[in-house]
């Protein structure tokens, strides 16, 4: 763990996007002190430039809405769907891949092929058909990311397994009459962690770009205000006020560009054939 | 005579692959009696190690019967074999591979016994100690990870986990090949020791004819998988009467050059066969220096050449 630290913060770009990722962080635990009232409110005169009033630093949308307001409670949202889509993408696709390498034959053979299926779909598409035929909210966007993206694990998984399956360890736990879920759980998957762990943060980022892109097209949760709705909504008076979709975007640009950053920075630190180079 | 405690019938492991079906194991039969230690030697690749693993059902058999203190588990499921598992553990050949890297000594130690529901905490706690302090660790070790130690005593380690479930039979899989020379010794005098002590049976999987002299009541001599020889050790060593095992024998280097009758060394040209397309009639005679026309034309059987002692040569004559 110590050294896992010490190899993690020589990576200075990796200190840095840990260190935006918690003030993104603080923002979406501060959202509700700083910005107790709802951001959907029309609180102030509408398309107000940054600056322009000190109460709203950051301006107003065509709607007279608190932009300030509005990326604060958007960084909640965006982080919560990037984080759950993920652990429902790391669920399924380690489960399918775990199952595929350990078992191998008949199962891998089926697992894969269901899969290659998910894979010959473009991902933004299909989670715009899956969110367009279940009713926008939360949790079908939640679901529709995560189905389109553990694909990619599952094959990292079962590339994994197969690798783990013959190594006299775990033969060792069959000869002892382990049974199967405790060799998977137990022996292959805190073998596997490593390079799973690093996938699964680089997929944040993914999640929240398609939460982003979904909401721009209108597929977002009407209830809930995303960085990509306020996008979505700014998109018509792009050129008229500018800022509407600007500063969400470089809510997202940063958020995005932390969180890759912070993935390299665990593959260096977590994967043992790059340490020492 | 007592019932073997393992007992190989007409073993084959057959691996289908893309260049054809890979005939690793091909008809072996073989007896390990309690408390005997059988020797299984033949170059890399003439399946010996598969032999060994199959016998523990690690490797899938495509023919013949495996009995275990009786019992046929060839053909039981993975969940009826579980029960029995305990009567028959593996020593592996790699020291660094045979180790969850994760796990502390401690809690591989004690998994055996955790997967068998076997005594307490406080009990199991007390075995691992004592299994520690069998294979020559301090018990305080049991704390630490198995980067933490040498490959001798990873190897210890693993040693002791076989021994967890006090089985009866142990099947070392080339357990001192990956050892320091230094360190052979001390590890093979630790297994002599847990024999006599433990009253195990071994079945001595080892490329090193040196090695397996050193420890075996009996010497079986695997090429291309088929067994060739099996005698006891005294015999094997003195009268072989199989081609293969007399060049295996005389490549051993002996520390009195005086010893036993002067020895020629027997060269062998070319390299083992492929396991996919055999050669017919006796699988040895593309490199034996006595093979003769009838040697291609049929397949040589163990015959007896005194008691204990056979060999499928159709040159070696009783």
């Amino acid at each position: 763990m110590k050294s896992f630290f010490r190899l993690f913060v020589r990576n200075r770009a990796a200190v840095a996007g840990a260190m935006i990722l918690l003030g993104v962080l603080a923002m979406a635990i501060l959202a509700p002190i700083l910005y107790p009232d709802d951001p959907w409110d029309m609180v102030a005169e509408p398309y107000l430039a940054p600056g322009a009033n000190p109460d709203y630093a950051l301006g107003t949308d065509m709607m007279g809405r608190d932009l300030a307001a509005g990326i604060f409670h958007g960084a909640r949202v965006s982080l919560l769907i990037g984080l759950v889509a993920t652990s429902v993408a790391l669920l399924l696709g380690v489960t399918i891949g775990a199952l595929s390498g350990y078992y191998g034959g008949h199962v891998d053979r089926a697992l894969m092929r269901l899969t290659e299926l998910f894979q010959t779909i473009p991902a933004f598409l299909f989670a715009i058909v899956l969110v367009a035929i279940f009713e926008p909210s939360v949790t079908t966007i939640v679901l529709a990311i995560g189905v389109v993206s553990w694909p990619p694990v599952a094959r990292l998984t079962r590339g994994e397994f197969l690798g783990l399956r013959s190594r006299e360890f775990v033969l060792a736990c069959e000869a002892m009459g382990m049974s199967d879920v405790r060799i998977i759980l137990r022996h292959c998957l805190p073998n596997a962690a490593a390079p799973i762990i690093v996938t699964g943060s680089l997929m944040v980022a993914t999640a929240i770009l398609t939460e982003a892109g979904l909401a721009f097209l209108g597929l977002g949760d009407p209830n809930v205000m995303s960085w990509g709705t306020i996008i979505g909504a700014g998109r018509e008076v792009l050129r008229s006020a500018w800022y509407v979709c600007t500063l969400p975007g470089i809510a997202i640009l940063l958020t995005v560009l932390a969180i890759n950053l912070v993935g390299e920075g665990l593959n260096d630190a977590l994967n043992p054939r790059l340490r020492n180079r | 005579m007592a019932d073997p405690i393992l007992s190989l019938v007409d073993l084959r492991v057959h691996f289908p692959t893309r260049g054809g079906v890979v005939r690793a194991v091909d008809g072996v039969s073989l007896d390990v009696m309690p408390g005997e230690t059988v020797g299984l030697v033949g170059e890399s690749g003439c399946g010996k190690s598969t032999l060994g693993k199959a016998a523990l059902r690690l490797a899938p058999a495509t023919s013949g019967s495996i009995r275990l203190d009786g019992q046929d588990i060839g053909s039981l499921s993975r969940s009826a074999l579980r029960p029995l598992r305990p009567k028959m553990q593996m020593i592996f050949q790699d020291p660094f591979a045979s180790l969850n890297p994760r796990l502390t000594v401690g809690s591989i130690l004690e998994e055996p016994l955790v997967v068998h529901g076997r005594g307490t905490a406080s009990e199991r706690r007390e075995r691992v100690a004592w299994l520690m302090e069998k294979v020559g660790l301090r018990p305080e070790a049991a704390a630490r990870h198995p980067h933490e130690f040498s490959g001798g005593q990873r190897q210890r380690i693993g040693i002791a986990r076989a021994l967890a479930l006090s089985p009866q039979i142990v099947v070392c899989d080339e357990p001192v090949s990956a050892l320091d020379v230094s360190v052979r010794a001390q590890v093979i005098n630790l297994l002599t020791d847990l024999r006599s002590e433990l009253g195990l049976a071994y079945l001595f999987i080892s490329h090193d004819l040196s090695v397996v002299e050193h420890v075996s009541d009996r010497i079986a001599v695997m090429y291309l998988g088929k067994m060739v020889e099996i005698a006891d050790r005294r015999t094997l060593w003195t009268r072989p009467r199989h081609p293969y095992t007399q060049a295996l024998v005389s490549a051993v280097p002996r520390p009195d050059p005086s010893d036993g009758a002067s020895r020629q060394r027997i060269r062998l040209e070319g390299d083992l066969p492929s396991p996919i397309d055999p050669p017919s009639g006796c699988r040895f005679r593309t490199r034996c220096p006595i093979a003769t026309a009838a040697c291609a034309e049929s397949e040589p059987v163990l015959r007896d050449f005194g008691p204990g002692h056979r060999a499928a040569c159709h040159r070696a004559d009783g």
